[in-house]
């Protein structure tokens, strides 16, 4: 099957090469990082986790998210997800690919990282996520991969795929509880120290990613020849709607625990990402801005006709993910560290060396996405024909 | 090509025999190893009998620091000692020990209108060594570790440089290398290893020259200001100051039974020292 993604057309290949561009521009950026030390990136004494972390802790919730049409399809025979499951399963493995080379890019000692094997640590939650993490992406590539290539041949999947499904199931669960655990359980950080924040993660995964999932469906019902279905598209936005209101829900309940209880701990992350703390505020429009695309996306998303406009579902959709975003993918990560454990203010903001490693990773998540896309779009094309 | 088994028998001999000759041979090409160790020897014949404890602690008492010189003697001697490299931004700084305010030092217990003299002292806040260190629950390699004797250490050349300990200790106390902390160093302590960049540091109560019968280098200049000494020992120095003055300790609330006391200007007790 592989052979599918090594022909295409000329658009394809465009793509692919401006995508291997950005990869060498981030890898030498990289390269200028592993010599320089971390120092070169905007983090500080204070702020000790940026964007490389921000962004693994993001795309652990897009690739959780394949479950939502996992789920559905396996465990409740919802057919009509039958056409886009394998767009899910293959958006989970970039995903984690991306969130692995997000935390090595964020190590100090990259080259000693198979330390947290040698000395495995079970006490350690980052030692569950790298457990969580690996496990989910060999059972996405196997489930992915093994079913695709059964119908490619027009046989039935092996007996072993379906449990490895199931599996899949809890284990996308998992991996977000794990990634929120990380912060949820330090005693140093009051912002981060709340019982909802996994509920939170997977709520705030369940509306980020199928959102991108649609608006890949969207995108490939106009370029391929594939359809995945109006009625799949529906049935996500559904998901994207309710996922995105718990989610908008369960921050309101973080506000008001901090804001009504009044305990200068839990304000202050708040005060300092939404109104500034102490004269230092470069969060202020980006968090307001992610408000104001969350609120947007859902009354176009509630409203039925925005909802079956396919240009309003669109800016509905890039609302959902860009506002979703930076929320989870910058001003949580960020505002956990300000005000710091002594109650000082250090500002954080990414530098262009480390932005240009983030544009390098993402490029290799999408180059693997168009590939995988590439292959299961070509099968099914041919199935059908 | 295959092999039978009479040559593969023979490769193994050979490879056998250069395995057992290759580690003196190492160690000829090497000299700067074998040098290193030679000097360990050296610096290693113990002058005095190593100091131990069930459960190293220390206090610090307010009273001795009425000055910037009375408080930066102890920072200095600290930054020899360990190595420690004078960052050129504020971002990047390695802080073993350091002054703060009481309003940073002790921010969940100020408040508005403390007396003047609270207001104006400086404290040295290090790692606490805490009693249940987060640092060390969310290491993923026990590259820092606490020891039998309460002292929560550091191995570097294990650390990483996730900085987990880092977002997890409630005291600011660990430094990450975000540079090569050796290009800022002027006079290298030969007793000390110098770090690489990448992983994280803090004070380690001086673990190393504890090991030489030496007290902590910040203890030994800080004039008494600093006392150093086991918990566990209801007779030692600690225990008779703690008996007898109150003293606090920094965020108990987290749970992490912090092992550095501060006395503020507290009064002696008449029957403090009387032993239980």
């Amino acid at each position: 099957m592989i052979e599918k993604a090594l022909s295409g057309s000329k658009f394809y290949w465009a793509w692919m090469s401006f995508l291997l561009v950005v990869i060498l521009v981030g890898v030498s950026a990289y390269v200028r990082q592993f010599h320089y030390g971390l120092g070169i990136t905007g983090m500080s004494r204070d702020v000790s986790w940026g964007f490389y972390i921000s962004q693994f802790t993001f795309f652990v919730g897009v690739a959780a998210s394949a479950v939502m049409v996992v789920m559905p399809y396996y465990l409740h025979d919802f057919k009509r997800f039958g056409r886009i499951t394998i767009l899910g399963e293959f958006l989970a493995i970039p995903a984690v690919v991306m969130c692995m080379l997000f935390i090595s890019v964020d190590m100090g000692q990259p080259t000693r990282i198979l330390n947290v094997i040698l000395y495995s640590t079970p006490n350690s939650i980052m030692f569950w996520d790298m457990v969580a993490l690996s496990g989910y992406l060999m059972i996405n590539v196997l489930v992915g991969w093994t079913t695709l290539s059964a119908q490619h041949r027009l046989i039935q999947p092996p007996k072993w795929v379906k449990p490895l499904t199931y599996l899949s199931i809890p284990w996308a669960f998992s991996i977000h509880t794990v990634t929120a655990f990380l912060y949820s359980g330090l005693p140093a950080r009051h912002f981060w120290l709340s019982a909802i924040m996994a509920a939170r993660f997977l709520s705030s995964a369940f509306a980020s990613g199928p959102a991108f999932l649609i608006i890949l469906c969207l995108v490939i019902k106009r370029i391929t020849k594939f359809n995945p279905g109006d009625r799949a598209i529906n049935s996500l936005v559904t998901i994207v709607t309710y996922a995105l209101i718990v989610n908008i829900f369960f921050v309101g309940l973080e506000l008001f625990t901090a804001l009504y209880s009044q305990v200068p701990g839990h304000m202050q992350t708040f005060q300092y990402l939404y109104f500034g703390l102490e004269g230092h505020g470069k969060m202020i429009h980006l968090m307001w801005f992610s408000t104001f695309l969350a609120l947007m996306a859902v009354i176009l998303l509630i409203v039925p006709a925005t909802r079956a406009n396919q240009i309003t579902l669109l800016i509905a959709c890039a609302s959902v993910h860009v506002s979703l975003w930076v929320d989870k993918g910058f001003g949580f990560v960020i505002g956990g560290f300000v005000p710091n454990p002594l109650e000082k203010v250090t500002e954080y903001w990414p530098t262009l060396n480390e932005l240009l490693v983030t544009t390098g990773i993402w490029s290799i998540g999408l180059l693997i996405l168009t590939a995988l896309y590439k292959i299961a779009i070509s099968v099914k094309i041919e199935i059908e024909a | 090509m295959t092999i039978d088994r009479r040559q593969f028998l023979k490769a193994a001999g050979v490879a056998g025999i250069l395995g057992l000759l290759s580690s003196p041979l190492f160690k000829v090409f090497a000299p700067g190893e074998l040098e290193a160790s030679e000097e360990l020897k050296e610096g290693g014949t113990l002058s005095a009998l190593p100091l131990s404890a069930q459960r190293w602690s220390m206090v610090v008492d307010m009273k001795a620091f009425p000055s910037v010189e009375s408080y930066n003697k102890c920072i200095d001697a600290c930054n020899y000692t360990h190595n420690i490299p004078k960052m050129d931004t504020e971002n990047h700084e390695i802080k073993w020990i350091w002054p703060e305010k009481y309003e940073h030092a002790f921010p969940d217990s100020y408040d508005t209108y403390l007396s003047e003299n609270i207001e104006a002292m400086t404290f040295l806040v290090l790692c606490n060594h805490c009693d249940n260190p987060p640092c060390v629950r969310v290491c993923p390699t026990k590259a820092t570790f606490k020891r039998s004797d309460g002292i929560v250490a550091m191995d570097y050349h294990r650390c990483i440089g996730c900085r987990f300990c880092m977002a997890a200790c409630p005291y600011g106390a660990r430094s990450f290398n975000w540079r090569d902390p050796r290009l800022f160093l002027k006079n290298i302590n030969p007793l000390y290893p110098t770090r690489t960049k990448g992983v994280v540091e803090k004070c380690n109560f001086c673990a190393d020259r504890l090991y030489r019968g030496e007290q902590p280098a910040c203890v030994e200049v800080s004039g008494g200001g600093l006392v150093f000494g086991d918990l566990k020992d209801k007779n030692s120095n600690v225990r008779n100051i703690l008996r007898s003055k109150f003293a606090i300790t920094r965020k108990p609330d987290r749970g992490t039974l912090p092992r550095v006391y501060y006395i503020i200007g507290g009064h002696t007790s008449t029957t403090g020292c009387v032993p239980e």
